[in-house]
């Protein structure tokens, strides 16, 4: 049987006929390929302290260093190799936007699928909840959180799902209260099934076009999110520099010329994102029923 | 006459409108808000035999199908209890039995999208211990080969199907669970006329292989005489008449059955002259506002002062039969009576 027999392969067909989103899906593949090659390919290890010479510190693009390679972006305030630090930061914020993303998933789209498909007090109880939350910003409450739990990377990821959960539950209830009264889920109750295996196995697959949208846009954002807290100072320890930290960092050094520090974790950051949005918009033009063909 | 398999007794099905908060506040400050219940089935009492198709009739919004829902534990009902076997088919408002399988009216609707039809077909009879994991597959591609399919197509979606294979793979699923009673409601409403022959002929193949009793609910008078034993005619929440489909045909008892049946058009080949059918009167009443007596009154052409004030019970008219018509019960005492003076 062919491929374009099963959701995913159609699914496939339809994405590749958009080169914007074929281009933005190999940017994100290759960015999370060189995060996760990072310990091999960068030239430095910027955590080791010991490997870092401050003869190197603050010199521009294109430097020959006392290593005896080239600085490609140049090197910050500490002599670290902005390319190897940038590598680094992009295999943190993948890490933690993604994690983030994936559990704020999980949990989120439960708790939306069950108050759709309980109803009653259970309804009322989780959506009001999450209604209070989506009422004031992500960021807020993110901050807050992190302030309260502390550096490190299970807190931040702790703090952004907390944060973020609320938008899955949302689009969780929205799609399952249209998807609960559909023939489908009658049967199942009808034969009789489990109400967990009628809830995860039929009603929340079910659920998932839109929430995978929503998870790609989620994990864009939490990446954002991270680094805005690191770059407050807030995120992630001095000893682990993520994007928002080296940015924070460059800052200082911007109105002295010294744009490198700052500009291209910058631009890292922004590639990153926009590169995942422009494939959430496509997966969500893809799902969207009023815009198929 | 053999022991009544599933029996309905008095069963009624009230929804009450859900107030939100705003309604019941503008309800408080003098607000006209609907908050009448809608009675859907009212006191209904049936039973259908061991091995035997009784077919539901009605015309849209007579609550034919929410009475399906109830048999089929889908719906609990407000009052009343639906047993099979003397076994309740509800327990604390969980479907509990697995003897009572259902076949929806849209198979575009009924089954899941996002699984590959042999999962539809396996997950109930693996869930309930039918059949273990390891054989599931043989017992799906047995199904599906029973219903007129390729075993092959357990590996495919829904949306690789026409609206005729999905239906067989929707029977296939109520099968696989082995049930006694199977409630089919309107199967074949939304097939095309040429699909729904071989719908139907499915249907008659697997109840005389496999002895399944069946409560078959349709609008469709044709389709329902050809599938069934024993035919209830619905009106409002009620049943009105009740009787072997030979009677209901040939000899309809009640007003309401009457007129249904000269209503439905006929294709006249004969004298090529298409013969103008007669359209029963008026609107079937709403179910928020039932009229008083018998429902039927309104549309009535015999009604009698008795049927504006008084709900006429289900009674014996015969063998095996059952009307709930005031002018049909006076015709009977009348004939009664004529009778007994005649043998004076």
């Amino acid at each position: 049987m062919s491929e374009a027999a099963t959701p995913l392969g159609r699914f496939w067909a339809d994405f590749k006929d958009s080169p914007v989103a074929v281009v933005a899906l190999v940017v994100v593949v290759a960015i999370v390929v060189l995060a996760i090659g990072a310990p091999w390919i960068s030239p430095q290890n910027p955590y080791d302290l010991g490997g870092l010479s401050l003869l190197d510190a603050r010199r521009p693009p294109g430097h020959i260093g006392t290593g005896g390679y080239v600085h490609w972006l140049g090197t910050d305030a500490q002599g670290r190799d902005l390319l190897s630090a940038i590598l680094y930061g992009l295999l943190i914020s993948v890490q933690i936007g993604f994690m983030a993303g994936c559990v704020a998933l999980a949990v989120g789209a439960s708790l939306g699928v069950i108050a759709a498909y309980a109803g009653g007090l259970i309804e009322t109880l989780i959506m009001r909840i999450v209604d209070l939350q989506l009422s004031f910003p992500a960021i807020l409450l993110a901050l807050v959180l992190v302030a309260l739990l502390g550096q490190g990377k299970a807190q931040l990821v702790t703090a952004l799902v907390a944060a973020q959960y609320a938008y899955f539950a949302r689009t969780a209830y929205g799609a399952a209260t249209t998807e609960r009264r559909k023939d489908y889920i009658e049967a199942a109750t009808a034969t009789p099934l489990s109400r967990t295996r009628v809830i995860f196995r039929h009603l929340l697959p079910n659920c998932m076009p839109p929430l995978i949208v929503v998870a790609t846009v989620q994990i864009a954002n939490s990446i954002s999110l991270e680094a805005t807290l690191s770059f407050l100072g807030l995120g992630l320890p001095v000893t682990e520099p993520s994007l928002g930290m080296l940015i924070s960092n460059g800052f200082v050094y911007m109105m002295s010329g010294r744009y490198w520090i700052s500009v291209y974790p910058g631009i890292a950051l922004i590639v990153l994102i926009v590169a995942i949005n422009l494939v959430g918009d496509q997966i969500r033009d893809q799902l969207n029923p009023r815009l198929r063909r | 006459m053999s022991t009544a398999f599933l029996t309905l007794d008095g069963i009624s099905k009230r929804f009450d409108p859900r107030l939100t908060l705003g309604d019941r506040i503008a309800a408080r400050f003098g607000a006209t808000v609907e908050d009448r219940p809608v009675r859907a089935v009212t006191e209904v009492s049936l039973t259908i035999n061991p091995g035997e198709t009784l077919g539901l009739v009605g015309e849209s919004g007579c609550g034919k199908s929410t009475l399906g829902r109830i048999v089929a534990g889908i719906l609990p009902p407000t009052a009343g209890t639906v047993t099979i076997d003397g076994e309740p088919v509800l327990h604390n408002g969980r479907k509990v039995t697995t003897r009572v399988q259902t076949v929806f009216q849209d198979p575009f609707a009924s089954l899941d999208p996002r699984m590959r039809i042999g999962d539809t077909v396996a997950e109930g009879p693996i869930a309930h211990g039918l059949v273990t994991k390891a054989n599931a597959a043989d017992y799906v591609r047995g199904w599906l080969q029973r219903v007129g399919l390729e075993p092959d197509f357990a590996d495919r979606y829904p949306h690789q199907f026409s609206g005729g294979q999905r239906q067989r793979v929707a029977i296939a699923r109520a099968l696989a669970m082995q049930p006694d009673l199977l409630v089919c409601d309107e199967p074949v409403a939304s097939l095309d006329v040429s699909i729904q022959a071989q719908i139907i002929n499915l249907f008659l193949e697997l109840r005389r292989d496999l002895g399944i009793t069946c409560l078959f609910i349709s609008h469709d008078l044709g389709v329902v005489r050809h599938v069934s034993d024993r035919v209830a005619i619905m009106y409002l929440g009620r049943i009105v008449e009740v009787g072997s489909t030979e009677q209901i045909y040939r000899d309809p008892k009640h007003p309401y059955t009457r007129a249904l049946l000269d209503s439905v058009p006929r294709l006249v080949l004969e004298d090529d002259a298409l013969v103008e059918f007669n359209a029963i009167t008026g609107e079937i009443p709403s179910p928020l506002a039932p009229p008083p007596g018998c429902t039927f009154h309104p549309r009535c052409p015999l009604a009698v002062d008795a049927c504006r004030r008084d709900v006429p019970a289900l009674m014996a008219d015969g063998t095996d039969r059952l009307v709930a018509c005031h002018v049909r019960a006076m015709e009977r005492n009348a004939a009664a009576t004529t009778a007994l003076e005649e043998g004076r």
